[in-house]
């Protein structure tokens, strides 16, 4: 009968209630503890990979210059750089699988519009943007389709920066400076708050040429080429390598794969979270301790019993699955008491610091969970076996 | 029923060796009434738990119901002391926390027996038992009497072919030690065998059978 197991073993714990319930307590705070901090672990995890994602992980980047040391002085002004243009962002877009292109040039400047001046971010950018960088227009539309170096003269603004210049009326198809040049606003970006400490929303969009115009730059600061997700980015960066190669006729750029940040990303934050969660662990190990011990005493207190059991016929095994299932269950139990706990605690963590990302892993707190109970096996195998293996005549003249 | 053998067992205290048990032979038939008596340290009780199955005999062959029980492995033998024997203890042995119930459910529980069907059996004892109204009861709640009479209900629920008992009215007043002999006998007069371990030849003398022990040997065997 399996649940006299369970039921024989739940009559002698709670015949110590006191004894067992800060042995539970024990594993409770050590599960509460893995728990906790596997899910600020996992909810900065998570916080972090989103601001990262945001804008979608098929995304390459391009810029100007190689990130790496050479040897020798430098060559002078005219050095081995050669700018990222907006030629070649246009030949970009022959390669297999891109769906989108954008050439970026950003810097401040001031605009003027309705009466009032401010200064803000300048994004130059391309037509795509909004597709590349999943943002929405919230009024109007985005930069018009143009080839980049005839682009006209339109722009879009920012969600704050229409805010801050029009008041929330209709801007479209009014007139606004940038800089020295004149743009007709032609749509209103959706707000998309900061990222990063970024304000994505205290800015006007204008076409990439004119910001390299307007900044006397011939140099774009980036090119973001959005790949076919189906296709593996490898692929991708070594076309893009091999036709910048040839139109710069060196290999003067760096190409890198928002993938493979995220990957390396993601592991150093994996290893965070698994760093936490063994020192959680270290005071799940602590709890064992205190089973083992509670039940060394427990089967040295009850010897006598045991001898009697083993008189009205217990098997050895009978005796071992009945002290087992004592640790099992006070683990168990403790496990249990530890998940309320620790998730209690979690809510109250965030009703007090919203701000703290917190997320709860399932898997491992019923990971968790099933460490319990294992620690409650291992710690009760050795009493148990104690127990099992009492002569039975030496164990009735116990009491 | 039981046969016993040449049997001899044999401790070792430090490095002296101590036979217990001398080159014993005893015979039971089946419903026989025996007491063991002798002075303590006669090795009385070392018997009883050789023919309990609690302990095993150094050499000599001990046959149980014509079934070799020597060379029963540990779980067998457990198999055999639930099935077909009960022990009645001095120090009646119930375990604290369960009620005089589950106490006599115990057998019953480590042999599988379902839940209702134990219920049943236990109740029918208890009230057979005059202890009606204390199966709830905890031990630490019952009378010296009553607990034994508890545990002599837990000896009985299988049904043994035979009842051990090591001094049974060694930890109890005259009234309720008389008690539990008159009990015992009677269970003896249903036809359950009784081997009754004592060093109270008062009581000893009860029995139809007596064999007095004298340093690990039947010293005689009066029928």
């Amino acid at each position: 009968m399996m649940t006299d197991f369970i039921l024989f073993p739940l009559k002698s714990l709670r015949a110590h209630r006191l004894r067992t319930l800060l042995t539970v307590t024990g594993i409770a705070v050590g599960i509460a503890a893995v728990i906790m901090l596997t899910s600020i672990g996992e909810g900065l995890h998570r916080f972090v990979i989103s601001e990262f994602t945001q804008f979608g992980t098929n995304i390459i980047g391009i810029n100007p210059g190689k990130a790496q040391t050479r040897g020798g002085p430098p060559v002078g002004i005219f050095g081995s750089v050669r700018p990222l243009t907006l030629e070649d962002a246009t030949a970009l877009k022959r390669i297999p699988y891109v769906e989108s292109i954008n050439p970026s040039f950003s810097g401040n400047a001031q605009i003027k519009a309705n009466g009032k001046s401010r200064r803000v971010m300048v994004n130059g950018a391309g037509p795509e943007f909004p597709q590349a960088f999943h943002m929405n227009v919230a009024t109007g539309r985005f930069l018009p389709p143009d080839e980049y170096q005839n682009a006209r003269a339109f722009a879009v603004l920012g969600y704050k920066a229409w805010e801050e210049l029009y008041g929330k009326t209709n801007p479209l198809g009014t007139r606004i400076r940038v800089g020295g040049n004149r743009y007709t606003v032609v749509g209103v970006m959706a707000s998309k708050g900061q990222v990063l400490g970024f304000d994505l929303d205290d800015t006007v969009f204008i076409p990439a040429a004119r910001a390299l115009e307007l900044f006397n730059r011939d140099s774009l600061m980036e090119i973001d080429v959005i790949y076919d997700p189906d296709v593996p980015s490898g692929k991708v960066v070594e076309e893009i390598s091999r036709m910048l190669a040839a139109r710069h006729g060196r290999d003067d750029f760096t190409i890198t794969p928002q993938e493979k940040m995220l990957d390396v990303l993601g592991s150093v934050l994996d290893v965070l979270t698994f760093a936490v969660a063994a020192i959680g662990g270290i005071s799940l190990v602590v709890g064992g301790v205190g089973i083992l011990t509670i039940m060394t005493i427990s089967v040295a207190e009850r010897t006598g019993e045991i001898g009697l059991l083993r008189a009205v016929g217990a098997k050895q095994s009978q005796i071992l699955s009945l002290f087992l299932a004592e640790a099992t269950l006070l683990s168990g139990l403790g496990g249990m008491a530890g998940l309320v706990f620790g998730f209690s605690m979690l809510q109250g963590l965030h009703a007090a610091f919203p701000a703290l990302p917190v997320h709860t892993p399932w898997p491992y707190a019923v990971f968790a969970e099933i460490i319990a109970v294992s620690i409650g096996l291992i710690a009760g195998v050795m009493p148990a076996r104690r127990a099992a293996r009492l002569d039975p005549v030496e164990a009735l003249r116990a009491e | 029923m039981i046969r016993l053998e040449n049997i001899r067992k044999k401790f070792t205290v430090g490095d002296q060796v101590v036979a217990a048990l001398k080159d014993i032979s005893l015979d039971v038939k089946a419903g026989e009434y025996l007491s063991i008596m002798g002075p303590s340290g006669s090795g009385k009780s070392t018997l009883l738990n050789l023919i309990g199955l609690l302990d095993r005999p150094t050499s000599g062959t001990y046959a149980f119901d014509g079934m070799d029980v020597t060379r029963l492995s540990d779980d067998e033998q457990a198999a055999v002391r639930r099935e077909k024997i009960g022990f009645v203890f001095q120090f009646f042995h119930l375990i604290p926390r369960l009620s005089a119930r589950e106490n006599v459910e115990l057998p019953m529980m480590l042999a599988g027996i379902a839940g209702e069907e134990r219920k049943a059996r236990s109740s029918r004892l208890l009230s057979d038992l005059g202890l009606d109204e204390r199966g709830q009861h905890r031990p630490e709640q019952l009378s010296g009497g009553q607990r034994q009479r508890v545990a002599i209900a837990r000896a009985t629920v299988m049904n043994p072919r035979i009842l051990l008992a090591d001094e049974p009215t060694g930890n109890l007043d005259r009234v309720s030690g008389m008690d539990v002999i008159a009990l015992l006998e009677k269970l003896n007069l249903e036809g359950m065998t009784l081997i009754l371990v004592t060093h109270d030849p008062e009581i000893g003398k009860r029995a139809n059978r007596q064999v007095l022990m004298l340093d690990g040997e039947i010293e005689s065997d009066k029928t």
